[in-house]
């Protein structure tokens, strides 16, 4: 991604770069390494020590002996791990709900793009841009509270008219069977909105000589749409997809975490959820420092992997 | 679009479909929202009774009265309102300092450093070692926890990084011309033209540390340093929690106080929305353009 652009900072004193001693280009650039110095201390600290300290899923880590006294015990964690029938339910679990947001949560704001590209009434345009943005400032717990005031069978808007229309409630806070449709659901009026403001300013560098010249060549109203407006955002896609089987694994916990309860665990169950209550208040650092290591190890090979399609199919990649 | 040709009757009728489809999904978004504050400003026997509602018949300031007269909520919008400003203070800095220092590509070791970046955007350590490492750090039950660890977005700093890469070079020519060192050329030249993406990301790391609960649910135990968010959780699971810890003289409010937190949780940052959106739309506009 960075492109290497030679950049004649010093234009005073104009240096081949090629003379200039290490030591000197570090001196010229001091006041650079003094801006740069806060970001780095908090990547190193906050980003690279705790991938250090993910080494304890090798090791069986106790609290009081510390990171370093504590034993080295190779790959039991991930054996014991493999063995246990818990393990597949989970990621039986996470798989179908990542496989769930890549196809229903991932388009939805593609979709929402080309509909609001297709409104020539700019007013109307933007009003609805505006709305439909305001959700992702909300919280997960903002998100989860208005889905136990509208969804509760106890006089919950959406069930009293359900209930009106066909006689029955359903209780979509607590059982199994509808805990994946909710969650997809709250995902879509969460950030469907928002990402649709990427894709608006990728389309809007679409000439409209572009949209003349197809319909000068005959193409109707929804050819246009899939010759000329969905190729003009492919690259944006690409790299979003990408960025997103990076995180396939990661269903967000603050979400699930809130609309798990002991009536829907069996499907709610994720690897962070998982991680959190086996970890944190289990405390059992040790286990679920490797379970958290097998679901970063995937999402790395998901995103290598994806990105090496891409590349093969000539698409930009961001890095 | 300039372009017209809404002439086949298919178009037409999809043009009809689109304007109401999209006016339902507006609705979606934003009803919840009246019914919330309509019904915090009702009476429990109204809520009771009716399901929903946007005007309501009753009035009352029970649930208001309520969370401003109990130290726990006060509390914790204090603590919530303080992770926000400072934390999105400490954020700026670090993201407009360090994503400068990266768009300069003649730094030594320039690459190593984005690399440094990037790879946190593909791999973390995971929430185990991150919470091990603010226990060694003595930070936990402290609010700094609820800032540090969150500090940065590698993302947003590429952004960040890219948009400094595109102001004019000449600009910052002439002011090392005149005398500028790199630290002034940031702080006069770069940081004035960059409003757009510090009000973009003011947004996005306000909105950030406001709403975000997952942090506090992990190093926060002493429920005196509980934000707001990890109250209003408390308060929508477990039903009949009490929260007059200290006498109060208005009783307890049942649903009208759900209602009434959703709305004090949400209306700060609905406040900051449109102060900084028309610099935030361009902002976005810049950042993602070049991704």
């Amino acid at each position: 991604m960075p492109k290497v652009d030679v950049d004649h900072s010093t234009s005073i004193e104009p240096i081949s770069v090629r003379k200039v001693s290490k030591w000197k280009m570090l001196k010229r650039d001091k006041w650079l390494f003094l801006l740069l110095l806060p970001g780095l201390i908090w990547f190193l600290v906050f980003k690279y020590v705790p991938m250090w300290g993910a080494l304890i899923a090798f090791k069986d880590y106790s609290p009081y002996l510390g990171f370093w006294a504590s034993d080295w015990v190779g790959f039991t964690h991930f054996e014991r791990l493999f063995q246990n029938p818990d393990f597949y339910r989970i990621l039986k679990n996470t798989l179908i709900l990542a496989f769930y947001e890549t196809i229903f949560v991932f388009p939805a704001p593609i979709i929402l793009a080309l509909m609001l590209n297709e409104i020539r009434f700019t007013k109307y345009k933007r009003i609805i841009q505006t709305v439909i943005y305001i959700p992702n400032f909300m919280s997960w717990v903002i998100v989860a509270s208005l889905s136990y005031v509208f969804l509760t069978t106890s006089g919950g808007a959406v069930n009293v008219i359900i209930e009106s229309l066909t006689g029955q409630t359903f209780n979509f806070l607590s059982s199994p069977e509808w805990f994946r449709s909710m969650i997809i659901g709250q995902q879509i009026w969460k950030d469907a909105g928002f990402g649709t403001i990427i894709f608006l300013a990728a389309l809007s560098g679409v000439s409209s000589e572009q949209y003349e010249a197809a319909i000068v060549d005959g193409a109707g109203r929804f050819r246009r749409m899939w010759h000329v407006t969905l190729p003009a955002i492919r690259n944006v896609i690409v790299i979003l997809l990408i960025l997103r089987m990076g995180n396939f694994l990661d269903q967000g916990f603050q979400q699930i975490y809130l609309m798990t309860n002991s009536l829907n665990r069996s499907v709610a169950d994720v690897f962070d959820v998982y991680i959190y209550f086996s970890g944190i208040t289990q405390g059992a650092f040790s286990h679920s420092t490797a379970v958290g290591l097998f679901k970063g190890v995937v999402g790395i090979i998901l995103i290598l992997s994806t990105r090496y399609i891409a590349k093969r199919l000539n698409q930009e990649t961001l890095f | 679009m300039v372009v017209k040709s809404h002439n086949t009757p298919l178009g037409r009728v999809f043009d009809v479909f689109n304007y109401i489809i999209l006016a339902i999904i507006a609705l979606a978004m934003i009803v919840p929202f009246f019914y919330v504050i309509a019904g915090s400003f009702s009476t429990e026997s109204e809520l009771a009774r009716r399901a929903f509602f946007i005007i309501p018949e009753t009035f009352s300031l029970n649930a208001y009265k309520y969370i401003f007269s109990t130290p726990t909520f006060i509390r914790g919008i204090g603590v919530s309102v303080f992770v926000t400003i400072a934390g999105t203070l400490i954020s700026l800095s670090l993201t407009l300092t360090m994503g400068y220092a990266l768009s300069k590509s003649r730094l030594i070791g320039h690459k190593w450093y984005i690399y440094i970046v990037i790879f946190t955007i593909i791999f973390q350590g995971g929430m185990i070692p991150t919470y091990l490492l603010i226990r060694d750090l003595g930070l936990l039950n402290s609010l700094w926890a609820l800032i540090l660890p969150i500090a940065m977005n590698p993302m947003w700093l590429i952004i960040v990084i890219s948009f400094f890469r595109n102001i004019p070079k000449e600009l910052e020519e002439s002011a090392r011309i005149d005398g500028c060192t790199d630290l002034g050329v940031f702080w006069k030249i770069a940081l004035p033209l960059s409003k757009p993406i510090i009000a973009t990301f003011a947004l996005f790391y306000a909105v950030q540390y406001w709403g975000d609960y997952f942090n506090a649910l992990l190093y926060i135990s002493d429920n005196s340093k509980y934000p707001v968010m990890l109250l209003l959780q408390n308060i929508m699971t477990m039903a009949d929690t009490q929260f007059g810890e200290v006498d109060t003289l208005v009783e307890q409010p049942d649903e009208s106080l759900k209602l009434a937190v959703i709305v004090v949780a949400t209306v700060p940052i609905m406040l900051v929305y449109p102060f900084l959106q028309k610099h935030f739309a361009k902002g976005m506009m810049l950042g993602s353009v070049k991704g």
